[in-house]
């Protein structure tokens, strides 16, 4: 909606003390770390010029998309079905959907993570259940490598990818699935030619929201990943706080936004904030 | 709900539905004739909806058969019965475009593409939407959305099509549009209608039969002029359309009709077999009544003053009150209200033998 000038004065006046928040704490910080990249050690492009040549910079960068790529795809799936037996489900089984969505809210990330590692490490329970069984012989290979970072991260952000599906789900008109089913078109074939087709908007917030949160992952693959499967913001951390190479981590940090910045840009052309919510 | 392009015969049999302890729908037993076009009536929450869903497959009964063909169709889903159905609010996939929202059913049956193609161009042009084959629900207006859910249900030819309350969200002027041509498009389809709308003059103006419901139960079933001029009980008098209620005492059954008295004068019915012997209720649609200054001899009416009136244009409906204090409305000439109308006047109500009908006292 458009409003006269003075409405859309009023609701920049409005936003005035969130926008100062961000600006104060987020603008003005990134604006030193841009100035880090061209300053450190010596003032010039040359930390990027770097970037574009460091292989274990590449590695680690293409290693985050892909596994971002897993985890968004594994997590909007799941979250997928969770959120339709949140929305659509028996009352019964609404509310232990809820639950399960809530629940992880009330852990800490870190808590979590080592929860993980107790589940999957070599003597970890579900090794030694599968060797108990005589399923196997040897430890299988769950953690401290991608499997183990993809399931940790999976599982924490399953509840931030079924809200945005939530929101999809829940303004789709009941009547229309009907339809569909009197003019002959089974339960399945609803499904994936009326009911995804018209949650779109919702799968591509979520996908995005998944994705975005995923690149950006730090306790979770360091824990998980022990040390094997470093991702970007480890990557960060590890030539911020121990080589230290300032420079060289500050134009990692700007070089991720900009791809986050350009993957949310793309995103809001495609739907419209208030389905995300 | 059978092959496409064959009108279907439907039965119901003694079908009843209950949500927990609400009874949604009791006994109910229907015929719907091949290729009739039926309006079920009734107020919100009279048990029309619960039936047209179940005609659809979406609710199941509680208990009664289906029948369709003569085929059990009572435990068959929705989606092989295939009934075309259009909803309440037409319910388009608002993803796809008029043409894929039209092609739909036909996709699903897994008919060929240039069948698709020449089918849904058919009906693009029975309904008059050429032009507008890419565009998105969305981008149409009320009535074009209309068009849309009524071809998209019509395109695989089914064998009844059922409507609910399809014109509800329309302005007036639409409404007789969108009237007008459902009943060309019932002709020329010869398909079996079946029509829900809590609008009794849209009942009456499309229906070859009209099915009247109230708390879940039918209560009767006839042609438009059947059941409004000769309605089974009170609810279904007053449901199709405003009717003076008059008390009658002594009614005496007689050849072809019956006599009474009528605020002590002795009136005639002629043709209402069901009379009572004793008190009943005299029941006259307003447009049937007239003003005259005297009533002659053997002529039907009472006396009454002219108390209000509202001016309708081509004409005016006149509040009465008579000698015992009855309220009664008429519809007469602009010029017979206003001479009615001059204070004190008193003037009497007549109406013809044939068009009074006698209701049980109090039911």
């Amino acid at each position: 909606m458009r409003g006269t000038l003075s409405d859309r004065m009023g609701a920049a006046l409005l936003m005035a003390p969130l926008l100062l928040f961000l600006v104060l704490a987020y603008a003005w910080p990134f604006l030193g770390v841009v100035k880090w990249s061209v300053t450190l050690p010596t003032p010039g492009l040359g930390q990027y010029g770097a970037l574009a040549t460091d292989a274990l910079v590449q590695s680690v960068f293409i290693r985050t998309l892909r596994i971002a790529l897993i985890v968004t795809m594994v997590s909007v799936a799941a979250a997928y079905a969770i959120t339709m037996v949140w929305v659509r489900g028996s009352p019964a089984q609404r509310i232990i959907a809820e639950f399960c969505i809530l629940v992880p809210f009330w852990i800490s990330v870190l808590t979590r993570a080592f929860g993980w590692v107790a589940l999957l490490s070599n003597r970890g329970l579900i090794n030694t259940w599968l060797q108990s069984i005589g399923f196997i012989s040897e430890p299988l290979a769950l953690v401290r490598n991608e499997f183990g970072v993809i399931v940790g991260m999976t599982h924490f952000l399953i509840p931030f990818a079924v809200f945005p599906l939530a929101s999809a789900m829940r303004s789709l008109d009941e009547r229309v699935l009907l339809a569909a089913r009197g003019l002959g078109s089974s339960r399945m074939r609803t499904f994936w030619t009326v009911f995804v087709p018209i949650t779109r908007s919702g799968i591509i917030g979520s996908a995005m929201i998944v994705f975005v949160f995923s690149l950006g992952f730090f306790v979770t693959p360091a824990i998980l990943g022990g040390g094997r499967s470093v991702m970007i913001a480890e990557l960060i951390y590890l030539r911020i706080f121990q080589s230290p190479d300032w420079g060289l981590g500050a134009a990692i940090s700007v070089v991720l936004v900009l791809f986050v910045g350009a993957l949310m840009a793309l995103l809001f052309r495609h739907v419209r904030p208030k389905q995300l919510i | 709900m059978q092959q496409p392009g064959r009108a279907a015969e439907i039965k119901a049999i003694g079908i009843g539905k209950s949500f927990g302890s609400f009874r949604a729908l009791d006994d109910l037993t229907l015929n719907i004739g091949r290729g009739e076009f039926l309006t079920l009536l009734g107020p919100s929450g009279s048990g029309k909806t619960t039936f047209l869903m179940i005609l659809a497959g979406f609710v199941q009964p509680t208990v009664g058969k289906l029948f369709s063909d003569g085929v059990d169709i009572t435990e068959r889903p929705a989606e092989q019965r295939a009934a075309g159905m259009v909803f309440q609010g037409y319910a388009l996939f608002p993803h796809m475009s008029v043409e894929a929202n039209i092609a739909f059913p036909l996709k699903v049956r897994k008919k060929s593409a240039a069948e698709i193609k020449r089918r849904v161009a058919e009906m693009i042009e029975r309904v008059g939407l050429k032009g507008h084959e890419t565009k998105l629900p969305a981008q149409l207006s009320g009535g074009q959305q209309q068009r849309v859910a009524l071809a998209r249900a019509l395109v695989f030819e089914p064998g009844v099509l059922l409507l609910d309350e399809p014109f509800s969200a329309l302005d007036k002027s639409l409404r007789g549009q969108m009237q007008a041509e459902m009943k060309r498009l019932h002709q020329e389809t010869g398909t079996t209608f079946v029509f829900v709308t809590h609008d009794q003059s849209e009942a009456l103006a499309l229906s070859s039969r009209v099915a009247i419901f109230n708390h879940g139960k039918l209560l009767q079933v006839g042609a438009p002029d059947e059941v409004y001029d000769r309605p089974a009980n009170r609810f279904v008098a007053e449901f199709l359309g405003e009717i003076n209620m008059l008390p009658l005492k002594g009614v005496k059954r007689a050849d072809d009709g019956a006599t009474a008295l009528c605020e002590d004068r002795a009136i005639t019915l002629r043709g209402n077999a069901e009379a009572v012997n004793g008190n009943a209720i005299l029941a006259i649609r307003p447009e049937h009544m007239s003003i005259a200054r005297e009533a002659a001899a053997g002529e039907n009416g009472i006396a009454a003053t002219a108390v209000g009136s509202t001016y309708l244009g081509a004409a005016t409906k006149l509040d009465l009150t008579t000698r015992q204090g009855a309220k009664v409305t008429v519809s007469v000439p602009n010029e017979v209200a206003a001479a009615a109308l001059i204070k004190g006047n008193s003037v009497w109500l007549t109406w013809p033998a044939e068009k009074g009908f006698l209701l049980p006292d109090g039911g």
